[in-house]
């Protein structure tokens, strides 16, 4: 081989080995800008009192300390967002089971009841939040007109320490259309024959649901169990729009405290170290469903290990 | 009986997911003296379709649209792009630390916002982003990790012998995938354009940290802007609100093939 033969080669040969980090750079560059240096960034400033303005100062762990020993707000916004994710994470899976198990039957217009389902999914959180502010308003609100045609005296929704969280799980439970749709298309890979063996041997249909479609259905009721904590976790958007975290801060959830102390409050250093926080619970709360999906959810054969092993 | 429980509950639950659509856009175009009365009107004797042209004054609704038309238009155009090249790349080459980059990639979807939310209005401050529009598009160029592995798992389902032949024909690995795989992803890339398009547009706590100066606001926060400046005018929130929904909802209407093929569900099974 010639010497510049020898040079064409190699650089080919280099060229071949860049070539995939080329494709592959934008994401690479993005996760150092917006995603790794941000968090490692955010990190930092958790340990330092770090105003916008004016001089910041390295203080330890004192953000975490004051955090989890002076400020109620933390304790308090972290037990509201408990009690609407305790509401909104059960109600979202079972909801959205049952109208993707009924889609799921042969049902004459199927794909309109889909649509129609999932509609509210696809519009803007602060339309959602115009939407149900009028729904729910005191003295002119629908709701309030429907339960009094059934009898019942509906609350002041949004005025109410007692009701505001539910006010604002049921305006959100209204955009479950996603849900659905993962469990439907769940429900649709499930193998007919199975029905059908069950049938001819005389299993009712209830007995069906419980020990076929739910064990079968049991990874994507995984997945759609640590997205609503997920998304629990960082509502925002609806309580800052809908109730501004009132009345008396029934419905002041941790995103929102995190929001405040940062872009309210200024204090950087305080708000990183609180976000920190949600991050760590979000991360430990998924690990715990995780370990406990072993117990209820089923593989079939290798798709356990199938997932994303596939390249 | 089983028959008549099932399009019972689904047609009464189809009722209450409209009834919000409906009664917002019949409050929108009510007239004022239907607008308070009790029992409410259902059915407005007349139409007032003017409703939505006061309501687009009462703002500067044409700056807000061009804004979020710009946002959604620039960084709809960079996630495509993005998330593509990105994908080609993890589903056709292999490489060293292929698999924990792509591990690493699939993990940074758990990050909640919140917790970049803090450094990147320090980052962006930093690089005097701030107030401009560009925190809300230049990050699409960077492609998302949900849109990638998308992606690649259409490019897989594509055989590698294409590939093959492009490549014994002399197309390098530019050419396969600007002229293979770019027109064979058509159905996955509607999907992510739609999801994309539809996240930019309803984007709300994005135009509301990076944004200042109204002549910069998103539609999204002119409408949240209602609240404090004319709380009691119904009408107009409802008539905003309405239009607010009307793109994405075509978007929806038009990609819903797509959408409800399955490939939401097809992705998580991975």
């Amino acid at each position: 081989m010639s010497g510049v033969q020898d040079r064409q080669y190699q650089r080919q040969k280099f060229v071949d080995k860049l070539t995939p980090y080329l494709f592959i750079s934008p994401w690479i560059l993005g996760f150092f800008f917006f995603t790794l240096g941000p968090l490692v960034f955010s990190f930092v400033m958790s340990f330092y009192d770090w105003p916008v303005v004016g001089e910041r100062e390295f203080i330890g762990t004192q953000n975490y300390e004051v955090m989890l020993t002076q400020d109620p707000l933390f304790w308090d916004s972290l037990w509201v967002t408990i009690k609407f994710g305790l509401f909104f994470v059960p109600f979202n899976i079972i909801l959205g089971l049952l109208l993707a198990v009924l889609l799921n039957q042969r049902v004459i217009g199927s794909g309109i009841f889909r649509t129609i389902f999932y509609l509210p999914s696809v519009i803007s959180g602060v339309a959602l939040v115009t939407i149900w502010a009028w729904i729910y308003s005191h003295e002119y609100g629908i709701l309030n007109f429907l339960l009094g045609l059934a009898g019942i005296d509906g609350p002041n929704w949004l005025g109410d320490p007692n009701w505001a969280l539910l006010a604002i799980v049921i305006a959100s439970l209204w955009g479950l259309g996603g849900t659905m749709l993962i469990l439907l298309t769940g429900l649709q890979s499930i193998p007919k024959e199975l029905y059908e063996a069950a049938k001819m041997s005389g299993v009712p249909a209830w007995a069906r649901l419980i020990f076929i479609t739910i064990p079968m259905l049991s990874p994507m009721i995984l997945f759609t169990f640590i997205t609503s904590i997920i998304a629990a976790f960082q509502q925002l958007t609806i309580a800052l729009l809908l109730t501004g975290g009132g009345p008396l801060e029934s419905t002041y959830f941790f995103a929102m405290y995190i929001y405040d102390n940062a872009f309210k409050h200024f204090e950087m250093g305080y708000a990183a170290a609180n976000s920190w926080v949600m991050f760590l619970i979000i991360l430990a709360l998924s690990m715990m469903v995780m370990k406990s999906s072993s117990a209820w959810v089923y593989y079939e054969g290798e798709m356990k290990k199938g997932g994303n092993k596939d390249a | 009986m089983l028959r008549t429980f099932t399009y019972g509950t689904l047609i009464f639950l189809s009722a209450l997911f409209i009834l919000p659509f409906y009664w917002t856009f019949i409050t929108a175009v009510k007239d004022i003296s239907e607008l308070y009365q009790y029992p409410p009107v259902f059915w407005p004797s007349d139409v007032q379709w003017e409703n939505f042209i006061t309501a687009w004054f009462k703002q500067p609704f044409d700056v807000y649209f061009k804004n979020s038309a710009i946002v959604v238009v620039m960084s709809t155009i960079g996630q495509l792009f993005s998330s593509s090249l990105v994908a080609y790349g993890f589903a056709r080459f292999q490489f060293r630390g292929r698999d924990v980059i792509f591990i690493v990639l699939l993990a940074t979807m758990m990050i909640p916002w919140d917790v970049k939310m803090i450094p990147l209005y320090m980052e962006f401050n930093m690089l005097g982003w701030i107030n401009t529009l560009k925190p809300l598009i230049v990050p699409a160029y960077f492609a998302e990790a949900f849109f990638v592995f998308l992606l690649r798992q259409y490019i897989m389902t594509v055989p590698i012998e294409i590939d093959e032949a492009a490549r014994m024909d002399g197309a390098n690995a530019w050419q396969i995938y600007w002229r293979i795989h770019l027109p064979l992803m058509m159905p996955a890339l509607v999907l992510v354009g739609t999801f994309h398009f539809m996240n930019a547009w309803n984007d709300y706590l994005g135009p509301l940290i990076f944004l200042n100066d109204q002549s910069k606001y998103t539609l999204t926060l002119g409408l949240s802007m209602f609240k404090g400046l004319h709380e009691t005018d119904i009408t107009s929130i409802a008539a905003i609100t309405v239009l607010l929904c009307i793109p994405p909802l075509i978007l929806f209407f038009f990609a819903q093939r797509y959408i409800m093929d399955g490939a939401i569900g097809s992705s998580v099974k991975g």
